[in-house]
């Protein structure tokens, strides 16, 4: 892993930027699919994007536009909260 | 400078004033013996509107440092007071302030840790965080912890430090002991302290970060180390902090004080009050024609070893007085000073002394220079023989 930063680079207190936090792909934790949108029956209501919460419900403007599987963990919250079944638990493309 | 009159006060009133002048932002704090005399006489200094600063009375020494760290990070100076059994239970949340970085002030009146319960001097409390990453810094007098707990905020808050400081007081025999203390004037504390300036200070929401992260077996190691540089830059920054006070006030308290060092063949090293009390006995034997000196250490984390090892050279007999034990193994400062003198010729002798607030008389110290005290100096021993 060449990416690991010596300790000289730390700043004090491991503090953690913006910047640093985009590093992890948390979406790598996922295993039990993908939530996929169904743009068909999406009626916009935002629920997904209110209860996600790793922010990865995308919105281009105010409407939804695509799930951001680098940070989606796969925690089916946002298919949970849907109220039209537009969206979908998926297997993950191999 | 026109000279300050000395004042007659406590170390523990002394502290007090230092804090007035420092005028910390924020202070979260809980009583206990000996501290409480910090405390309170401060309290009143502020409820009199001597200083403008927000004291937090918390339900635990706990909360105390918790909330320090929350407040020093913020972007608010802080400072915290405690003894004994409230460092005990501080301990976990002093680790994580040294971790975080938070540059807190604490003033701490040594006192013996339980059990049995013990409200008298001793360094255990001081001794169970040595490990923290927490700079220790230990007065001899009430002048000493005036002087150090000024010099405290600008060697916490140094950009390379950033840890907490903590100003190490023999509970009652400086706490609550009245002596002379020339303090200096408020505005010449203000500007030697300066603002209080966080690069990165957590209440400024166009800088968000995260504090305190996580850190797995690909981190931890390296976080580890990069506070232990830490400490060691802080020894240069110490000995800066104390040389621009001495411009100030004409009074050197660094990280080490050789005493009557010169041609000594046999020299104590000790911590606290008792380097008084040992400074007189060297004076006598002096007096008397034998060759005896005193390193006292004001700093003990960071420990000066390479000053140690440099002031100790030559010295063949080298007795180091704890007041603190670590029962199966080596005393703290004994363990220090023998690992900085590996190597060398000096012959390393190791004496307990005071526990639970038991006085060093001068008699115990000069059976100390002259081979003559166990090593459990003053303890009531059926099995000893007398000298």
């Amino acid at each position: 892993m060449a990416q690991l930063k010596d300790w000289q680079e730390l700043p004090p207190g491991g503090l953690v930027t913006p910047a640093d936090a985009l590093q992890p792909r948390t979406g790598d934790w996922r295993t039990a699919g993908r939530p996929v949108v169904h743009y068909e029956s999406c009626i916009n209501c935002l629920l997904c994007w209110l209860y996600c919460p790793d922010s990865a419900v995308e919105l281009d403007g105010s409407t939804l536009s695509g799930i951001d599987y680098d940070f989606c963990k796969g925690c089916e919250l946002c298919v949970e909260v849907c109220p039209t079944g537009a969206l979908v638990m998926t297997e993950e493309a191999a | 400078m026109i000279a300050a009159e000395p004042q007659l006060l406590t170390g523990g009133e002394a502290v007090a004033h230092a804090l007035r002048q420092i005028e910390p932002d924020v202070v979260p704090v809980y009583p206990i013996t000996p501290q409480t005399p910090i405390i309170q006489t401060f309290s009143s200094m502020v409820a009199d509107g001597q200083a403008h600063t927000a004291i937090v009375n918390v339900e635990s020494e706990h909360s105390a440092m918790s909330a320090a760290i929350g407040s020093a990070l913020a972007g608010a100076r802080t400072a915290t007071a405690t003894s004994s059994q409230g460092l005990a239970l501080m301990a976990e949340v002093v680790y994580i302030a040294a971790s975080m970085r938070a540059p807190i002030v604490m003033a701490v009146g040594n006192r013996a840790l339980s059990g049995p319960i013990n409200i008298h001097c001793d360094h255990s409390d001081s001794m169970l965080v040595r490990d923290s990453g927490v700079i220790q810094l230990f007065a001899e007098s009430a002048q000493d912890a005036y002087d150090l707990t000024v010099m405290a905020p600008r060697i916490a808050e140094h950009p390379d430090v950033m840890l907490p400081v903590l100003v190490c007081q023999d509970g009652f025999t400086i706490t609550h002991a009245a002596e002379p203390v020339t303090l200096l004037r408020d505005e010449e504390v203000r500007t030697f302290v300066g603002p209080y300036e966080l690069p990165q200070p957590a209440l400024d929401a166009r800088h968000p970060a995260t504090r305190g992260p996580f850190a797995m077996p690909d981190y931890y190691f390296e976080f580890r180390r990069a506070q232990a540089a830490a400490l060691e830059i802080a020894l240069d920054v110490i000995m800066d902090v104390a040389h621009r006070f001495e411009l100030l006030s004409g009074r050197r308290v660094g990280p080490y004080e050789g005493y009557r060092l010169h041609g000594a063949d046999h020299v104590i090293v000790a911590l606290g009050s008792s380097a008084g009390t040992v400074k007189d006995v060297v004076d006598e034997l002096r007096h008397d024609g034998e060759n005896v000196g005193l390193l006292e250490l004001h700093a003990f984390r960071p420990f000066p070893a390479r000053d140690v090892v440099r002031l100790l050279g030559g010295v063949r007999d080298v007795i180091v007085l704890d007041r603190a034990d670590s029962p199966g193994g080596a005393p703290p400062l004994a363990a220090e000073v023998a690992f900085a003198l590996r190597g060398s010729d000096a012959l390393v002798r190791s004496h307990v002394y005071g526990l639970g607030g038991r006085d060093l008389h001068p008699e115990a110290v000069r059976d100390v220079f002259r081979g003559r005290a166990s090593h459990y100096i003053g303890v009531r021993d059926g099995d000893e023989c007398p000298a």
